[in-house]
């Protein structure tokens, strides 16, 4: 019997019972839908960190400073000569000031943005680029002026989408000048970079009452020296701190590989229980094919006499296991990609991966195969007389 | 064509104690182109020589000669192969298969035999049609009368043209009308030069057949052929 025969006939089996060969197939639908939709939706997601941590800039290394008590501590001074001993690998610099519990007035309308104290090269450190006006001066540092450059949703939230240029802002009570607007970058969207206002490190050290400064954000002149400027960053700062856990030099790329990192445990522990799934699908299968064999003893005992060889037998029942793996195994890609299309319509961003359906199907094969052989077998050694006579 | 040697079949009581002699030194040569029946009650071991005959069984000592060829001996895989090529089986309860229609019953054997599926086909509507039921190739058992699903079952026996037919009481589940026609066919193949050795308890049956063995607990006990004395 050739293999195109076995497979007619496993078809023809199959479809003798189909609400049975479907409720044996589900375990496998179920196993292989998840294995796809949970893949999918860790790749979207991975994705999605990807592209914040690259909007955010690859070539950004950031440091924070615990300290470690007395006044032993970096200046923003100290900082910037430390910067200008190396403009081959520094491209810029700027402190980082993060002023808590902030709340920002305009007439009657007031919203609780982000309000950060930088310096002028922030925007280049951070890729962001200025709308209208201008940015944040070397004068309104060194001046504590207190201007202030605001994002879209500031713009839409307080002035009703209006130009807010010359306009005063209240921040925590003081008056603050607004000399820029930000450009758009996610949306104009609450909780995001549009939700921020910058003002100058030095006023937001007043507001915030920070004695030091305690985070740096620099930018190496391109990605192939980001390694460079954490490695002379660590000298600079232990030479002053004489102890490394006194602050953490930090960079994208570091940051991007333990995206990666757990992420992929992610999938690991998503894909061993999707694949749980898809053992007990297996053993269903197991268990149906036993059922099956009883159920045709005397078919087998008919086949057995008219020549069919224990092989014969044998190939028949596992051919029956692929197929029912085979076609859950399809059944499941079809639901997977559904629903995970069906998670875009969530706002969940998901990228189906071809390699997952690829394994998901050759692991639901396997499983017919596996399980499909021990009945096979039991029904390719029944005795012919035995098997005649069974009732 | 068939020749047994001194077959034996001994089964262990379940405790290993006593011994059943399902057949107890049987020797019977049938030669080629003969009909045979063999008649017993049940228990008288016939079901078992049968068994033997058709490479279902194997005896617990003794030779059995198959065209020449030592079968007592061979492997499942060889039983297999002359199962498919030297015989062919009609059972008392046709034992066809249900969810295969008439044409893919009859094919079985010749499927088994890796034959290709038009020259299957080919073979198959031949059989249905020496049968007489060509018209019918692709209705399912359940659609047919006792007798009907008796003849197709004479079909796929027929199909792969084995030199021996056996027929174990073929006649048994049908009436005695369809029962005669039955054996009417398998006369006319006996004349048409195939051996047919057939199995019934059935002395009226046993009649008008021209050679009878006669099996009681195990051994023959008569083996007659007619005009053999004249």
């Amino acid at each position: 019997m050739d293999t195109k025969q076995a497979f007619m006939l496993a078809i023809k089996s199959l479809m003798a019972s189909k609400m049975r060969s479907f409720l044996t197939m589900l375990g496998i639908i179920i196993g292989v839908a998840s294995v796809i939709v949970l893949v999918s939706l860790v790749n979207g997601m991975t994705l999605e960190m990807m592209e914040t941590f690259e909007n955010m800039g690859t070539n950004l290394v950031s440091v924070s400073i615990r300290g470690r008590g007395g006044n032993r501590t970096v200046t923003p001074e100290q900082m910037q000569e430390f910067v200008d001993e190396h403009p081959e690998v520094i491209a810029g610099m700027t402190p980082i000031v993060n002023v808590m519990g902030t709340t920002a007035k305009y007439e009657s309308n007031s919203t609780e943005p982000t309000v950060t104290g930088v310096n002028e090269y922030y925007k280049d450190v951070k890729n962001s680029e200025v709308e209208t006006g201008r940015f944040i001066s070397y004068m309104d540092v060194e001046a504590r002026q207190r201007n202030c450059v605001v994002g879209t949703f500031i713009v839409n939230e307080l002035f009703g989408g209006a130009d807010p240029l010359g306009q005063t802002l209240k921040i925590n009570g003081y008056n603050f000048q607004i000399v820029g607007v930000l450009k758009e970058t996610n949306g104009g969207e609450e909780d995001t970079n549009d939700d921020i206002v910058l003002i100058p490190y030095t006023v937001a050290q007043k507001l915030s009452r920070m004695s030091f400064i305690s985070s740096y954000n620099f930018s190496a002149k391109d990605k192939d020296c980001v390694q460079d400027v954490v490695d002379l960053l660590n000298a600079f700062l232990l030479d002053i701190f004489s102890n490394s856990n006194a602050y953490t030099v930090f960079n994208q790329s570091e940051a991007l590989e333990q995206v990666n990192e757990l992420t992929g445990t992610m999938t690991m522990v998503l894909v061993g229980v999707a694949g749980i799934s898809l053992l007990v699908g297996g053993i269903g299968i197991m268990n149906i094919m036993l059922v099956s064999v009883t159920e045709r003893t005397r078919e087998i005992g008919i086949r057995k006499s008219l020549g069919a060889t224990p092989w014969d037998i044998m190939s028949q029942f596992v051919v029956e296991a692929i197929t029912t793996g085979a076609i859950g195994g399809v059944m499941g890609i079809i639901l997977g990609i559904a629903a995970s299309y069906a998670a875009t319509l969530l706002d969940m961003t998901v990228a189906i991966s071809l390699g997952a359906i690829v394994i998901a199907f050759s692991v639901s094969v396997i499983i017919g195969v596996t399980f499909g052989y021990f009945p096979a077998k039991k029904a390719s050694k029944l005795n012919p007389i035995d098997a005649l006579r069974y009732d | 064509m068939i020749k047994l040697t001194d077959i034996y079949k001994i089964y262990k009581d379940g405790d290993g104690g006593n011994e059943i002699r399902a057949l107890d030194g049987i020797n019977l040569h049938v030669k080629k182109g003969e009909f045979l029946a063999i008649v017993g009650s049940s228990g008288s071991g016939k079901s078992t020589c049968m068994n033997i005959i058709g490479c279902l069984d194997i005896p617990t000592s003794g030779t059995y000669h198959l065209n020449g060829q030592d079968v007592s001996k061979l492997d499942e895989y060889s039983l297999a192969k002359i199962r498919n090529k030297e015989l062919g089986f009609v059972f008392q309860q046709y034992n066809l298969i249900s969810k295969l229609n008439l044409v893919e019953n009859v094919e079985l054997p010749l499927v088994y035999r890796g034959l290709r599926a038009e020259k299957r086909h080919e073979m198959a509507m031949t059989a249905l049609d020496r049968v007489g039921l060509a018209d019918r190739a692709q209705k399912y058992p359940s659609q047919l009368s006792g007798g009907q699903q008796q003849r197709v079952s004479i079909a796929r026996a027929l199909a792969g043209e084995p030199p021996v037919i056996l027929a174990d009481e073929p006649t048994g589940a049908l009436d005695s009308k369809t029962g005669s026609d039955v054996l009417e066919f398998l006369k006319k193949l006996h004349r048409e030069g195939t051996s047919v050795v057939l199995i019934t308890h059935d002395n009226s049956i046993a009649a008008q057949i021209p050679r009878v063995v006669r099996i009681h607990d195990g051994k023959i006990v008569s083996d007659e052929t007619k005009g053999a004395e004249q």
